[in-house]
């Protein structure tokens, strides 16, 4: 569990974060959202102290972390920033294994956990594991920045917009994997983006910064549904409520009984693409599948409903 | 590939010759000379004056290079950037100072011989070194250093396992530029009694005997023109190796 305890940031007489205070539960992802200039990523970076608080303070599984030396306490956070900054003159092996390396794991250790990490992220350990990042593709040095600030099993995992350099399509298919990857290992992430759709397809929950105060912090449907304020509003966007928070929730909760013609969608989908489904093929109704077995259909008329209820 | 190769070793197939059997050039240099004048010279063995010669570049570039890189080091630190000017400064006085003004000066104090020529190679190969050393340390790629930092990388081991390297190719472009300088400049150090190669080329001027001069500057030269080449592979070598090209 992360507490953040009124934490606050002067830069001169500038409120760079202003007494903030939200807890994050283990395994969870947590999205610090803003525009720039709001005080996330110094929120951030206070966490493993790149940044000292001028008060309040941060405690990780309740260890307060200003009772631990900066660097060591970074060894024990994981950190992945936009533009990857992996070692350019280290293999990728190297550069997964650094933070092993400075805890001082034995080599073959390290090795077997290099490769264990490059194949969660689908990439063939003895094709990659020797190569310079200069020979990667720009998905997969983004890849293995995170695989390197997993590699110790930290307690924590620090994103700096991860996925800020890439391109819209590797973009999705990064946070899919990012998502996957947290679920299997339970790691517990903080994660700033300004992206609302990033926030909202990753996040457990969502805290929204402003001018350096945290406005809103709640799950992803309460900030769609509800929004504190008008700032927040503004972020989730009027034209985009209905189909954000319909992305949220899986057509399982509106299966009902009944035929439906045309392809059919798992249950895990969300009434996003049913919605998209009916519109594009024109259908009243869409079936719904569970692993290959028919479980029923959703109509349009429900999805309509559900929207109207706001939450 | 290929025509650069066989260039380099036929130059280093001229310069041992004229190193190791000088006398073998003597029809090449008799027109040089003058009337029943020696054609080359013998007064001490091309060896050894070589020999020393690179020796003097050696200790006064390997000085200068401890000296200007530990200085870039500390003005680059957040503590030293306060020095940054003041560094600069003393660096451009040891290049603009002339180092015929270096040795006539440091004559009196260390006395004749290869100390003055110390001296004047060694405040002469600073800059070179010290503004290249800044330059690739200041300017190293901003998201591995905020990442080193991240992941818990200590003051030190962020210098040595991140900075140098990535600097390295930067920082021997200056070392280069400063061995060749020191190489010409040496000969200078002959006039003060230190034994480079320097000596031909002024027991030339002093007897009018142009073989002597082409000969000394001959080989002076093609040290410099090889080991120019030489650091040059090196430092492609290196940013190759360094992942940023």
């Amino acid at each position: 569990m992360i507490e953040i305890d009124r934490i606050t940031k002067l830069y001169g007489s500038t409120r760079a974060v202003d007494a903030v205070s939200l807890t994050a539960e283990t395994g969870t992802i947590t999205v610090l959202v803003g525009t720039s200039g709001s005080g996330k990523t110094t929120l951030l970076r206070m966490i493993n102290r790149l940044v000292e608080p001028t008060s309040g303070e941060v405690r990780i599984n309740g260890e307060p972390t200003h009772a631990v030396k900066p660097h060591l306490l970074r060894r024990r956070i994981g950190y992945a920033i936009q533009g990857h900054g992996l070692f350019p003159h280290h293999t990728v092996a190297r550069n997964i294994g650094a933070v092993p390396e400075l805890l001082g794991w034995p080599r073959d250790k390290i090795a077997a956990r290099v490769d264990e990490l490059l194949e969660l992220f689908g990439m063939d350990p003895a094709e990659f594991r020797d190569r310079l990042p200069l020979e990667l593709s720009g998905g997969q040095q983004q890849r293995v920045g995170v695989a390197r600030a997993l590699a110790s099993r930290p307690d924590l995992l620090l994103m700096d917009e991860p996925f800020g350099a890439l391109d819209p399509i590797i973009r999705t298919r990064a946070q899919e994997d990012l998502r996957a990857i947290q679920r299997k290992l339970g790691s517990t992430i903080l994660l700033v983006t300004h992206d609302m759709d990033e926030a909202i397809r990753l996040g457990d929950r969502i805290a929204v910064m402003d001018g350096g105060k945290l406005v809103q912090y709640g799950p992803p449907e309460e900030i769609v549904a509800k929004p504190a304020t008008p700032f927040v509003a503004d972020m989730v966007g009027d034209a985009e409520r209905p189909m954000r928070l319909l992305s949220l929730i899986p057509v399982s909760e509106l299966a009902e009984p009944g035929p439906a013609e045309g392809p059919a969608l798992p249950e895990d989908a969300s009434l996003r693409e049913a919605l998209s489904a009916c519109l594009w093929s024109g259908r009243e109704a869409i079936p719904v599948e569970t692993v290959g077995a028919p479980a029923g259909r959703v109509t349009l008329a429900a999805i309509r409903a559900r929207a109207e209820r706001h939450g | 590939m290929r025509p650069g190769l066989i260039l380099r070793a036929a130059l280093v197939a001229l310069l041992l010759a004229l190193v190791l059997s000088p006398e073998a050039f003597t029809p090449v240099f008799a027109p040089f000379a003058p009337e029943n004048g020696p054609v080359i010279y013998t007064r001490s063995s091309l060896l050894s004056l070589s020999l020393s010669h690179l020796g003097l570049v050696a200790v006064a570039s390997l000085a200068a290079t401890v000296v200007a890189v530990t200085l870039a080091i500390l003005v680059t630190r957040p503590a030293g950037t306060a020095f940054r000017p003041l560094s600069r400064t003393i660096t451009n006085v040891g290049q603009t100072f002339p180092p015929v003004a270096v040795l006539a000066l440091a004559v009196p104090a260390l006395g004749f011989g290869a100390g003055p020529t110390l001296v004047a190679l060694f405040l002469y190969g600073l800059l070179p070194i010290f503004e290249n050393a800044m330059t690739g340390l200041s300017t190293l790629p901003a998201a591995t250093m905020e990442a080193a930092r991240g992941i818990g990388l200590g003051r030190w081991q962020r210098l040595w396992r991140v900075e140098l390297p990535l600097a390295m190719p930067v920082i021997l472009g200056g070392i280069r530029l400063s061995v060749v300088i020191a190489l010409g400049t040496a000969t200078i150090g002959s006039t003060v009694a230190a034994r480079t190669l320097g000596e031909v080329i002024i027991a030339g001027l002093l007897t009018s005997n142009t073989a002597f001069v082409l000969q000394g500057g001959l080989i002076v030269g093609l040290f410099a023109v090889l080991i120019h080449d030489a650091l040059g592979q090196l430092e492609k070598y290196l940013t190759r190796r360094s992942g940023r090209r």
